[in-house]
């Protein structure tokens, strides 16, 4: 399943008038990954709540081969999974278990199923352990990984991360780094960690009050200075993006193909 | 901040033996158990003073078979107890009837004292009761069992949020007095109150605005109005053993003592 993403002219308003998103064009190809930086209030967030329907503006958008539409909703939100900012607003359940089982469950599955599917979401952030314990009990970074289990046991085919590291110390950084480079999606990484897209994202994009003001390689947008300092980014001192070792991925298609299976939900379309 | 949440902690979740035969129970079990002590304790009036005896049985030897020291169930009933009674400390003195007792300036009555000790046991039974529940039944637990007994979705739902998010806003709490105490605010006299109306105005609203935000990520994971459930209860032989023992030592308690004054 094709899991691009087409954004034209896509234009979304606050309540109060004022632009969040402004004639927003992007297009993001089935398995890329891509960093989207940009200064606060520049819409990332907004953004990433228009690809799974949680914000309607105005314009074309397309997601995972579907449009974004109210008759498209449940579909959606099967396909994008979107990880918050704050792991604390994503665990809502009383248990690690409960909640990693949450999406599966509203996707119609079967218990067993979705316990198949807590398993091995939670092997895969080496989270299992937790499983029994309560959300308030994990440290921040076990949080995170938590989260993102919880996007993973839905299967989805577009990964969204919104600030995958905000608060986190450098050696759970470091561990967040290693497993997302071993998850095969399509990926979008919201940041604000330029070396932490350094090291997973080959294409970066910075969004500035609503629109897209730059787009290319990684590399090339980290290499320009002034690009990042017209737009409140910047890079650490010392760091040079042209000597870090981008994650290689984990095997080929037909790899992936067979650790994620196309997804089945039942009641979809 | 951790210190606080060590501390709820300590006075939550789990004690005792958790592989014990009441732990173990389905929690409609035990929270119908519940309900049939609280019940008995509060339906029977002062001159049945010995079904408060029976029940208060009934409670230690599920706190024996569950293996959770008297203490634990002292530190944990001592949060709410002084509450309760600090309500009912006042009878004798308000209540008439009865004779009366000065103790200097003040008047006792008899029934006023006997109402304050009728209280005062319904209190401690209904909150050791509720106690040796929390302490032997996870809160998830409880919860599933108050949904499988009828309880309204909403009310279980409400208490499901406000039991994940609690630690989270004790903790907020926590950062806004560290903030405050940081720059010095000493609260002497009433108008220094105004500070602490204004955090609770911004504690409010980083509140309303979390809701938004797990309302948002519920959406995202497809929630569709409701909550799907996980684990199924099932109701054992042993559930209906223990509910059988509860009832058959209680009721017949009541009527019999009921009877008999």
């Amino acid at each position: 399943m094709s899991c691009a993403v087409h954004a034209k002219g896509l234009t979304y308003l606050y309540p109060n008038g004022e632009r969040a998103l402004d004639r927003l064009e992007l297009h993001i190809k089935h398995g890329e990954r891509v960093a989207i930086l940009g200064p606060n209030g520049a819409g990332k967030t907004t953004f990433v709540f228009h690809l799974n329907g949680l914000l309607t503006g105005n314009g074309d958008l397309e997601v995972a081969g579907l449009d974004v539409c109210k008759e498209n909703i449940r579909e959606l939100r099967s396909r994008v999974g979107i990880v918050f900012q704050d792991p604390d607003d994503q665990l809502f359940m009383p248990t690690v278990r409960e909640d990693v089982a949450f999406g599966p469950l509203n996707l119609g599955l079967e218990r067993d199923e979705a316990l198949a599917r807590v398993a091995e979401a939670l092997e895969t952030v080496r989270m299992g352990h937790v499983a029994e314990r309560a959300p308030h009990q994990l440290s921040m970074g076990e949080r995170r990984r938590v989260a993102i289990a919880t996007v993973l046991a839905m299967r989805p085919s577009l990964l969204v991360l919104d600030e995958p590291s905000a608060n986190l110390d450098p050696r759970s950084r470091r561990e967040l780094i290693d497993l997302l480079a071993e998850i095969e999606r399509t990926m979008l990484v919201v940041t604000h960690d330029l070396p932490f897209a350094a090291e997973l994202c080959e294409r970066a994009v910075i969004l500035s009050a609503g629109c897209v003001v730059a787009d290319g390689s990684c590399d090339d947008i980290l290499a320009d200075d002034d690009l990042l300092a017209a737009h409140d980014l910047e890079l650490p001192a010392g760091f040079v993006p042209s000597r870090v070792q981008r994650r290689s991925r984990p095997g080929d298609a037909s790899a992936m193909a067979r650790l994620y299976p196309p997804l089945t939900t039942k009641g979809a379309a | 901040m951790s210190v606080g949440c060590n501390h709820m902690l300590e006075l939550t979740g789990l004690a005792g033996d958790p592989a014990s035969a009441i732990h173990r129970l389905d929690p409609r079990a035990k929270l119908m158990g519940l309900i049939g002590v609280t019940v008995v304790a509060v339906s029977a009036p002062f001159s049945a003073w010995p079904v408060w005896i029976v029940c208060a049985c009934v409670l230690a030897a599920v706190a024996g078979t569950a293996r959770i020291r008297p203490r634990v169930v002292w530190r944990r009933a001592r949060v709410i107890l002084p509450l309760v009674i600090f309500a009912a400390v006042f009878l004798p003195f308000v209540r008439p009837g009865g004779e009366t007792i000065e103790i200097g300036p003040f008047t006792m009555t008899t029934a006023g004292l006997e109402t304050f000790a009728g209280v005062s046991a319904k209190a401690t039974i209904g909150v050791v009761g509720a106690v040796l529940l929390g302490a032997t039944t996870t809160f998830p637990s409880v919860l599933r069992g108050l949904e499988a007994l009828r309880v309204p979705r909403l009310f279980v739902l409400i208490a499901a949020f406000a039991y994940r998010y609690l630690f989270v806003v004790v903790d907020e709490v926590q950062r806004m007095r560290a903030a405050l105490a940081s720059r010095a605010y000493r609260p002497r006299n009433l108008r220094h109150a105004g500070a602490l109306g204004r955090v609770a105005t911004a504690l409010f609203l980083r509140t309303y605005a979390r809701g938004e935000r797990v309302y948002l990520a519920m959406l995202s994971r497809g929630y569709a109005g409701s909550m799907p459930q996980l684990e199924p209860l099932s109701f054992a032989r042993a559930d209906a053993v223990f509910l059988a023992l509860v009832v058959g030592t209680l009721v017949p308690a009541r009527v019999l003592i009921g009877a008999a004054v």
